[in-house]
């Protein structure tokens, strides 16, 4: 491990993330990861790493850092107007940080959560088979808790991938490659419990517009909007994923993210495509959104496509 | 002997475009419990399959859309859970004690028309089954809980459980993991730990492992 970034300033709120600890569920503990898995697999490939490897998530805004050495950084996601030394670098690209140099970020442009990735992945305590952090048990990541100032952030290992890192740092996504944040459509394949909303409540599930509420977090999204009723018979509860939209008796649906709760009984109406949570995993509190249907089919074709735009950084 | 298992009717649903929920019924019931947790660990021995966690009555998998379709997975749902459930080995039995004497403990027996003692006596009566691992972590929920001892949820959920409580709603019963929000009555506290950061897994409870309760 070799020490690379010291953290000025952590940001609001920023976390260590990789891709999560899909295994222990079993346990009733929540996959988590990054919320916007493109933009971590991209920031990864951009600085020469495994899409797997662990990278800074910082939401709202970013921190400031300042390298302990040389180190290529890649910075995707949301827009917080990121500059190196005070002046303005571009995202979705890999850039060389020198000794001294500054990371910081100007302010919010865009979107909720931005991601840095560098060369050699971020080192982290490792539980469960994940260097995610989980803050309600206090572990992964940054001994299971948000950077703080002071802290020191470490590479796991030497770069993977091609050896030479000039040839990496002149990786950029292609701007038609970058997910359309601003749209906030939201694709999603009808799910167990869409036969209780009838008719009338499907149309307004895929058609009306739900605004992010202020109770939104890692954990999930309430949304607020027209009232769904999806009463019934009390469900025995089941294994829950990312991307099920639950509804509560209140009727105000709920988005689960990435450090969901594992399993209840609320009913299930609809489950948003797994190529559609980065758009998701950028909302704030009062953003607007709309569902919009999509078949198994189109989902995976969503998801092919994002497939490609990934493997178009290392072709 | 059970009775010969007949081809339970299981039903698929997509939960999203790389898992389903396969329902195998919708009452709470230790054979259909059983059942889950033997397909559960049936799929998880497929390779495009990525987890399998029973609830239940059901199985929510995890797949790998690279590697199978939906419908094809679902499929072989069916044919797994066609056939004759190995016999299920008796988990592993788990003693509790509990100080019953939770903030909710006059109010439930005042609802119940019984005594304290009365409901530490039924209460601690049955040997329960873990049905499921989930929600938080180390949760489980457990049952089912006598009749006598039915009740609804709280009407209003408290905003904060201590970790340790035990607690009875509908014909289940569990225990607090963690400190957390929670709408079942407490009727008494336990110092084991339910939440195991530091083991693999992390949890004292595994699905159909059995549970009793003892008053100390």
């Amino acid at each position: 491990m070799s020490e690379r970034l010291r953290v000025r300033k952590p940001g609001l709120f920023t976390t260590i993330q990789d891709l999560g600890r899909p295994n222990a569920i079993m346990a009733g503990v929540p996959p988590s990861g990054a919320m916007d898995r493109f933009a971590h697999r991209a920031a990864n490939v951009l600085a020469g790493n495994d899409e797997g490897a662990a990278t800074l998530e910082c939401t709202l805004n970013g921190p400031e850092l300042v390298a302990l050495g040389s180190c290529l950084v890649a910075i995707t996601g949301a827009d917080f107007d990121p500059r190196v030394n005070g002046q303005p670098v571009d995202m979705w690209e890999g850039m060389f940080l020198h000794e001294g140099d500054e990371l910081t970020f100007a302010g919010r442009r865009s979107g909720a959560r931005t991601y840095i990735a560098v060369g050699g992945g971020i080192a982290g305590d490792r539980w469960l088979g994940s260097v995610s952090t989980y803050m309600l048990a206090a572990r992964g990541g940054m001994h299971g808790r948000q950077l703080m100032a002071g802290d020191v952030i470490a590479i796991a290992g030497p770069p993977v991938g091609p050896p030479s890192r000039p040839a990496i740092s002149g990786r950029r996504l292609s701007r038609h490659l970058v997910p359309e944040y601003s749209n906030h459509t939201l694709q999603a394949i009808v799910g167990p419990h869409i036969r209780r909303l009838g008719a009338a409540g499907r149309r307004e599930l895929f058609g009306s517009p739900f605004k992010v509420s202020k109770d939104a977090d890692r954990m999930g999204y309430r949304l607020e909007g027209p009232g769904l009723d999806a009463s019934g018979e009390e469900l025995l509860s089941f294994g829950l994923a990312a991307g099920a939209i639950q509804v509560p008796r209140s009727g105000q649906p709920i988005l689960l993210m990435a450090d969901h709760q594992t399993a209840g009984g609320y009913p299930v109406v609809a489950t948003v495509a797994g190529a559609a949570m980065p758009v998701a995993a950028q909302l704030l509190p009062g953003d607007e959104l709309t569902f919009a249907e999509v078949s198994t089919e189109g989902a995976l074709r969503m998801r092919k496509a994002q497939r490609a735009a990934l493997d178009s950084l290392t072709s | 002997m059970p009775p010969p298992s007949s081809n339970p009717k299981v039903k698929t649903h997509a939960l999203g475009d790389s898992a389903l929920l396969a329902e195998l019924g919708t009452r709470l019931d230790t054979a259909l419990n059983t059942r889950a947790i033997a397909l559960a660990a049936a799929l998880k021995k497929r390779r495009d399959v990525r987890q399998a966690v029973a609830g239940y009555a059901s199985v929510t998998v995890h797949f790998d859309p690279d590697q199978i379709t939906h419908d094809a997975l679902a499929t072989a749902i069916k044919r797994l859970a066609s056939k004759r459930p190995p016999i299920a080995e008796p988990g592993r039995l788990h003693r509790i004690p509990v100080s019953y004497d939770g903030p909710d403990m006059e109010a439930v027996a005042a609802q119940l028309n019984l005594k304290p003692k009365q409901i530490v006596e039924i209460h601690t009566r049955p040997i329960y089954r873990v049905f499921l691992v989930g929600f938080v972590p180390g949760w489980a929920y457990l049952g089912p809980l006598p009749e006598e001892l039915e009740l609804p949820r709280r009407h209003v959920p408290r905003t904060q459980v201590p970790a340790g409580s035990v607690a009875i709603a509908g014909r289940q019963t569990g225990i607090y993991p963690l400190p957390s929000p929670g709408g079942w009555h407490l009727i008494g506290h336990t110092p084991v730990k339910l939440f195991l950061p530091d083991s693999d897994p992390p949890c004292l409870f595994r699905a159909g492992d059995r549970v009793k309760f003892f008053a100390s």
